[in-house]
């Protein structure tokens, strides 16, 4: 089996200054955890009775999942919509959805009064079909551990392929009393090996189940995510108060999803100094202004039905956080439906970063600034509170960087120069990953 | 090529953001009125028979503190602890007298505590059911047990009634149950309402308190605001009130007279279809993907006989 041509590990170093200054951000982030569950909630955060939900909610969850909707997003246009040549960039993609939900479901934790509880989740007799949250809940306790599934084979290539370095290294750093005896080490070792060659091509069978699974737990919990405030009918703005907030919300995670997915191979290019895969960018690119022109008709036919249209040109507080939402979607998805500008990678980042900016402000309109529980509440973030979440996203930007090391993640850059211009027609080799052996016949 | 794919993606957003959209507008014939509920228990509060004297909230706190995890809040004046003095509902206060002042003419007396509404918002978003409504009582209860501290109660609540005890550790929701494990037990009455001086607090079934709200603004219609405030309001609550002032003004929000329970559920039903919407969209998913994995290749004759069981 060609493993991983698609694929392939970051040369380098894990241990780099960056690495450090991350943990080091991460550290205080869990200082301030720790510092949480001993003293309260209220000990950290600003967060009170009007505004219960803070920035944990907003930005870790409501925000962050959306933001690790690139795996969701990736995965509709390789499967469903049948682009294989977007293949090479969905590992990656998948990788940080994976990051991005575990780490989601981590401050849920840490944002929960009585997490010890949570196990109540799945006692059906406690089960509320009513309820948003429950849905949102348990679909997303469902999609981690699906994405999990689906980076299992990037780990089974690697432990296939790995000739054992660290583990050696480690045999011989040990006391030679406690070490294990070499020739029993590797006897084990080569059994790992023999599974995990056993297990990848079985799992790859039915891997495409898994990856139909990601599919629809993301289109269930996205647009839950915003039914969660169509109850609070009298404290949300009219301006984002309506019925279609769960459509609103699915659409909009499906283009953030995509831009984010641009704005990841763009900035990891960038960093670990490979080339752009433009090709791919700028064809993603292309397919972004339909899903937000639609998202823009749906919100602005809602508005002018409501009869809130006059609201949203007032001028307020209120309609110049709707209208900043909309232009930045607005304008960099003007700059998309151009293909000059779609080609530049510069262009290409200036109009992605504009449109997660843009979508992860309407998620903050709906979970925040728009939210008015009634007079004499005010709600700002804490820095604690803001150093849990920024130590949140260290952790998963640091975890990121390990993993792109440790394992077959980016897109192959030798063999897509070989093949790469005319990705298309491309015989797509990799058997490594996703229902691959179906994949395999070109050739 | 690239054209084509264009109007295909096109197509398949379009068909499903069309199909979001017929479900989402679509009217739900499932959906039953809500039926009101008369015969469960509640309490009436005419804020012109108050005399701000705050006995309820004593008689409160010192039945329900144990069981509801109540506590005395010290006003940062007082520093020997004399007085409990909350300067609002809490995470150790369920019920507050507040007064309001326009002028020296112009005042009132207002009583916070949980409203026990027909359609509880609370009970509706409270994903582990730790939110519940007594089916005969009507009373809307919390369990600490179930609770995760989600505080999407506190999110959904138009009253802003629950609250969190954010300084604990081991914090938890507080919010009036008419002191169903303590005094309604004991003595059939809440502890406010057995306590009150004044009369200003009656306690019963919502149809006597309806019956006896009326009366009086039959009998003193120059005494009061012509209007039961919870008789209608969001789905009808069962603590109802009257007042000399509009309502408003005394922190009492105006609400529709729909649930907005209603509103959510039905939506969120209307999408879901009791699940049916989901498997439909996975099994759909899974022959698109399937199919696709087909046209790219014969080599896999295996996996496809194991889709096809």
């Amino acid at each position: 089996m060609a493993h991983s041509e698609e694929f392939q590990k970051l040369e380098g170093r894990i241990f780099t200054k960056s690495f450090f200054i991350l943990l080091a951000v991460v550290l205080t982030g869990f200082f301030f955890v720790g510092v949480r569950f001993v003293k309260g909630i209220g000990a950290v955060s600003n967060m009170s009775d009007g505004y219960p939900w803070g920035i944990w909610i907003t930005y870790d969850v409501a925000t962050g999942t959306a933001i690790a909707c690139g795996g969701y997003a990736v995965a509709i246009l390789v499967y469903i919509r049948n682009r294989m040549q977007y293949h090479p960039i969905i590992r990656s993609a998948i990788l940080t959805s994976m990051f991005g939900y575990g780490l989601a479901g981590f401050s849920v934790m840490v944002d929960l009064g009585r997490p010890w509880n949570a196990y109540n989740f799945f006692v059906p007799r406690q089960w509320q079909a009513n309820s948003a949250m429950f849905e949102v809940a348990l679909c997303v306790m469902a999609y981690s551990t699906v994405l999990m599934i689906e980076f299992i084979p990037a780990i089974l290539t690697s432990i296939e392929n790995s000739k054992w370095t660290r583990m050696n290294a480690i045999r011989n750093w040990l006391h030679p009393r406690i070490a294990p005896d070499q020739k029993t080490m590797e006897d084990k070792l080569e059994m790992v090996r023999l599974g995990a060659a056993w297990l990848n091509p079985r799992l790859n069978k039915v891997l495409i189940f898994f990856i139909v699974l990601g599919i629809t737990l993301p289109t269930m919990h996205q647009s839950s995510l915003g039914s969660l405030l169509l109850i609070a009918s009298t404290k949300l703005h009219p301006l984002w108060h309506t019925g279609f907030l769960p459509l609103l919300f699915l659409l909009n995670c499906i283009f953030i999803g995509y831009s984010i997915a641009i704005l990841e191979s763009l900035i990891s290019s960038y960093a670990f100094k490979r080339p752009f895969e433009i090709k791919e960018l700028s064809g993603l690119a292309g397919l972004i202004p339909y899903v937000t022109v639609i998202w823009f008709s749906v919100m602005v036919g809602d508005l002018i039905y409501r009869g809130q249209l006059a609201a949203a040109f007032k001028f307020d507080f209120y309609s110049r956080y709707f209208l900043s939402d909309f232009l930045l979607v607005a304008i960099g998805s003007l700059f998309m439906f151009s293909g000059k500008l779609r080609r530049s990678p510069r262009w290409l980042f200036i109009s992605a970063a504009m449109i997660v900016f843009g979508g992860a402000l309407y998620r903050f309109n709906v979970y925040l600034i728009g939210f008015n529980p009634g007079k004499g509440w005010r709600y700002f973030p804490s820095f604690a509170e803001v150093m849990i979440t920024v130590g949140i996203v260290a952790l998963e930007i640091l975890a990121y960087k390990v993993f792109v090391a440790l394992f077959p993640v980016l897109p192959n850059t030798s063999h897509g120069k070989s093949h790469g211009h005319a990705p298309a027609a491309e015989p797509v080799k990799e058997a490594g990953y996703a229902g691959a052996a179906a994949l395999n016949t070109h050739n | 090529m690239k054209k084509q794919s264009r109007r295909d993606f096109l197509k398949l957003v379009g068909a499903t953001g069309a199909g979001l959209v017929a479900a989402g507008s679509a009217t739900c014939e499932a959906n039953e009125a809500l039926k009101v509920n008369n015969e469960e228990l509640g309490m009436l509060y005419d804020a012109t028979k108050c005399v701000g004297c705050k006995a309820c909230m004593s008689a409160c706190k010192r039945v329900n503190a144990d069981y509801g995890s109540l506590s005395y809040e010290k006003a940062r004046f007082d520093t020997d602890g004399l007085w409990d003095a909350p300067s609002d509902l809490s995470g150790s206060t369920r019920t507050l007298i507040k007064l309001f002042k326009e002028s020296n003419k112009q005042w009132s007396y207002v009583k916070y505590s949980c409203m026990h509404c027909q359609k509880p918002s609370c009970v509706s978003v409270c994903p582990v059911s730790a939110m519940t409504k007594e089916p005969v009582t009507g009373i809307v209860d919390y369990n600490k047990n179930t609770c995760i501290g989600c505080r999407y109660c506190q999110v959904a609540c138009p009253y802003n009634i629950p609250k969190f005890q954010w300084e604990k550790a081991l914090p938890q929701i507080v919010k009036c149950d008419l002191c169903k494990n303590t005094n309604l037990r004991e003595k059939g009455i809440s502890a406010c309402a057995e306590v009150c001086p004044a009369g200003a607090i009656k306690f019963g079934k919502r149809k006597d308190l309806l019956e006896e709200a009326q009366t009086r603004l039959k009998d003193n219609p120059d005494k009061y605001i012509a209007h039961i405030y919870g008789e209608h309001e969001g789905g009808g609550t069962n603590h109802i009130y009257l007042a000399s002032m509009p309502f408003n003004k005394l922190g009492l929000p105006d609400i529709k007279p729909e649930a907005p329970a209603e509103f959510s559920e039905k939506i969120q039903h209307t999408i879901y279809k009791g699940f049916i919407a989901p498997v439909a969209l996975y099994s759909t998913l899974c022959f698109i993907a399937v199919k696709n994995m087909k046209k790219h290749g014969h080599g896999e004759d295996d996996s496809h006989k194991k889709e096809e069981k």
